[in-house]
């Protein structure tokens, strides 16, 4: 689960991180009634999206009057906002972050993630602070510090030297800052479970104290449960309505560009009919995986979802039933035609457990638009040629 | 022969009186797994499945001599349960339980590694020594005992990829599901030498996904010390970019995990790599047939 940044800088301001001032709008008036608190004379009018690279959207403007950032609200909220990451539909923009601004002298680059390899959170650092951070990664590589800490010794003073002295950082007063800023950002990481925090910029202001500029926080979903403070924090309209309408229902949905709706079992082989639906020549329309507790209800919310993209020419449905019963499948199936309306041929692939007794009730019940395959390659070989016939 | 498990291996469940360890325990004995105990606080002394229940996994361990443990134990409990069991001296531990946070998880397997203890998963279908022992979810029918040896991130892939070679007319050796999450226990590159060195594993089948950086891991070992025939496919190749807030992940790994790449360093490495897991069994047959 992602937050917004007001909500992480709440979260580095109970850990003693500083931050910039600032106040969470919700409209024109309140971002001004927040100006004016705040008390100037510079503030910066922050788009609140889960996207980063907003600067270079067009989403963060600095204001040098109360009227300025009247204006400037009025321009980004209720904008739809594009940047690299939220895909070309972008994002709109519902939340605003008014915030001081800040005097600027350096600006650096401070995150904390898990490196998988390593087994353990790991803290990058840059001095290339405001750029996008994977062009960094990629032109020079050099200029990242990357410093694992052990859980199990958590966050030492060779971990705080070997940041400041990377990043070049000399004045003994500011290493202390820094590596102060950087142990509470560790401490925090681990103590709410995220699954990243990015800091870009973290800047040093002229009177040489570290501040964070921009936050970003990920968590680990599976650790919401013992983090309620946390998962008040969601804010349910930067998920995709279908996405989340499909998660109540135990199903795992991602809505892609293509004709072929997949209704699979388990990510791994969901994402395999999709690269076999590509390879036979068609386009997969969506990623979606029925989990391993499917039934009726379940298998007619896919339908119904799948069949909301006015794009999907067939539908593919392929189970490898292991614990999931093919014959629970072929009933959800019935079932799903009776509750939906089912405008498009559905090719049909079920093996595994009860395979046989699956096909029989298929057979049985003899739906004009239900197709039957004998394995995947000839189930998205059939859904291809049916999306195909569509056309 | 194969690898880690076979019909003498003694197990233990913990979560033995669950639902869900309950119904798979079941499952594994009619397989012919010699599940010889389980763990339920609380239970001790009781019996269940024939078998018996204990209180802690020592003293499952001290009665019982089991030496794998099968962990069904809901999520926040997983990483107690597995360091129980790393401290009773069991040897492997396959996680089944799904949901497992990532943090619980690194301390476990840290604390796994420390006494020497293997593990399987966490979030994963478990492994299975065909016609031998099963330890896990999947379903054993598909598992013809044969001479593939099978590594799969994903559980439904597992079966799909074992059903193709089965139906090619060859058969499974050993088949672990390692799952994918962040922190697993034995990947690629542990499994693909105990592989190699079982004399009744010919070629084996690799499945992996994007994301991370195991398979290319794999690629390099391959490379330098695999000399069986490997066959491989990377789920994910038609997968959107994802959603993400911030780019930390893949520039840690060096790369952005992408099929791709993946693919790429495995046929560099020598590997049959097949773009759709529906080649899995064809492909099997043709490195095996030569």
């Amino acid at each position: 689960m992602n937050i917004h940044e007001y909500q992480a800088k709440q979260i580095f301001a109970k850990y003693g991180v500083p931050t910039p001032k600032g106040l969470m709008a919700e409209s024109v008036e309140q971002a001004v009634e927040n100006a004016k608190v705040l008390g100037g004379p510079i503030w910066v009018v922050k788009a609140q999206i889960h996207a980063g690279g907003r600067g270079l959207g067009g989403g963060v403007k600095l204001a040098r009057s109360i009227e300025e950032v009247e204006k400037l609200s009025r321009e980004i909220l209720g904008m739809t906002l594009v940047t690299h990451q939220t895909g070309p539909e972008g994002k709109l923009v519902q939340k605003l972050y008014i915030e001081d601004g800040a005097d600027i002298k350096d600006e650096l680059y401070l995150g904390v993630v898990l490196d998988r390899a390593k087994e353990m959170p790991v803290i990058m650092a840059s001095t290339e602070g405001g750029m996008a951070i994977e062009d960094v990664a990629h032109d020079t590589p050099e200029k990242i510090i990357k410093i694992a800490v052990d859980p199990a010794i958590g966050f030492q003073g060779f971990h705080g030297r070997e940041l400041v002295f990377g990043l070049g950082i000399t004045d003994p007063n500011e290493q202390k800052k820094l590596i102060s800023f950087a142990s509470k950002l560790y401490k925090l990481y681990m103590e709410n479970d995220a699954e990243m925090i990015e800091i870009n910029p973290l800047v040093k202001t002229g009177s040489g104290e570290f501040l964070a500029l921009d936050g970003k926080m990920g968590f680990d979903d599976s650790a919401l449960g013992r983090h309620p403070d946390i998962e008040a924090m969601r804010d349910i309209s930067e998920e995709d309505a279908d996405e989340r309408e499909a998660g109540e229902y135990g199903l795992s949905y991602v809505s892609l560009d293509g004709e072929i709706g997949c209704m699979v079992n388990g990510a791994g082989l969901a994402m395999g009919t999709m690269d076999t639906i590509n390879y036979m020549g068609g386009t997969p329309a969506n990623f979606l995986d029925v989990g391993g507790k499917a039934n009726a209800e379940t298998v007619a919310k896919g339908f119904e979802i799948i069949l909301k993209n006015p794009k999907v020419k067939a539908i593919f449905v392929n189970i490898f039933g292991g614990i999931v019963r093919c014959d629970r499948i072929a009933n959800g199936i019935l079932e799903a035609t009776k509750l939906v309306d089912v405008h498009v041929p559905v090719i049909v692939r079920l093996d595994g457990t009860n395979a046989p007794e699956a096909a029989e009730i298929l057979r049985n019940a003899n739906i004009a638009n239900v197709i039957a395959a004998t394995d995947l390659a000839d189930g998205a070989a059939k859904a291809v040629a049916a999306a195909k016939q569509a056309k | 022969m194969s690898i880690l498990v076979n019909k003498d291996t003694k197990v233990i469940v913990q979560g033995f009186t669950g639902k869900e360890g309950s119904f798979h325990a079941e499952q594994c004995l009619a397989y012919g797994t010699k599940i010889v105990g389980g763990v339920t606080p609380n239970k001790g002394g009781t019996e269940h499945l024939g078998q018996p229940v204990f209180n802690t996994v020592k003293e499952a361990v001290q009665t019982t001599g089991a030496t794998v443990s099968m962990i069904f134990v809901p999520p926040a409990f997983v990483a107690d349960a597995v360091m129980e069991a790393a401290d009773a001296g069991i040897e492997l531990a396959v996680i089944i339980t799904e949901g497992a946070p990532v943090r619980d998880m690194q301390a476990a397997k840290a604390y796994a590694v420390k006494h020497n203890m293997k593990t399987i998963g966490p979030n994963c279908p478990g492994i299975i020594t065909a016609e031998e022992c099963k330890i896990g979810i999947m379903p054993g029918m598909i598992f013809k005992k044969g001479n593939v040896g099978l590594i799969s991130k994903s559980g439904t892939l597992t079966y799909e990829g074992a059903n193709q070679v089965c139906r090619e007319g060859f058969g499974i050796s050993t088949a672990v599901g390692i799952g994918g999450d962040p922190i697993i226990g034995l990947s690629y590159k542990q499994l693909l030498p105990m592989f190699e060195a079982d004399p009744d594993t010919h070629a084996i089948v690799m499945i992996g996904e994007i994301g991370g950086d195991l398979e290319i891991q794999a690629a390099a070992y391959i490379k330098e010390h695999i000399t069986k025939p490997v066959v491989a496919f990377i789920a994910g190749q038609t997968a959107p970019k994802g959603k993400r807030m911030g780019h930390a992940g893949a520039i840690i790994s060096g790369g952005a995990g992408t099929a791709a790449e993946k693919m790429a360093a495995l046929e560099a490495a020598g590997v049959k790599v097949v773009v759709s897991p529906s080649e899995i069994g064809k492909a099997i047959a043709e490195v095996l047939k030569k």
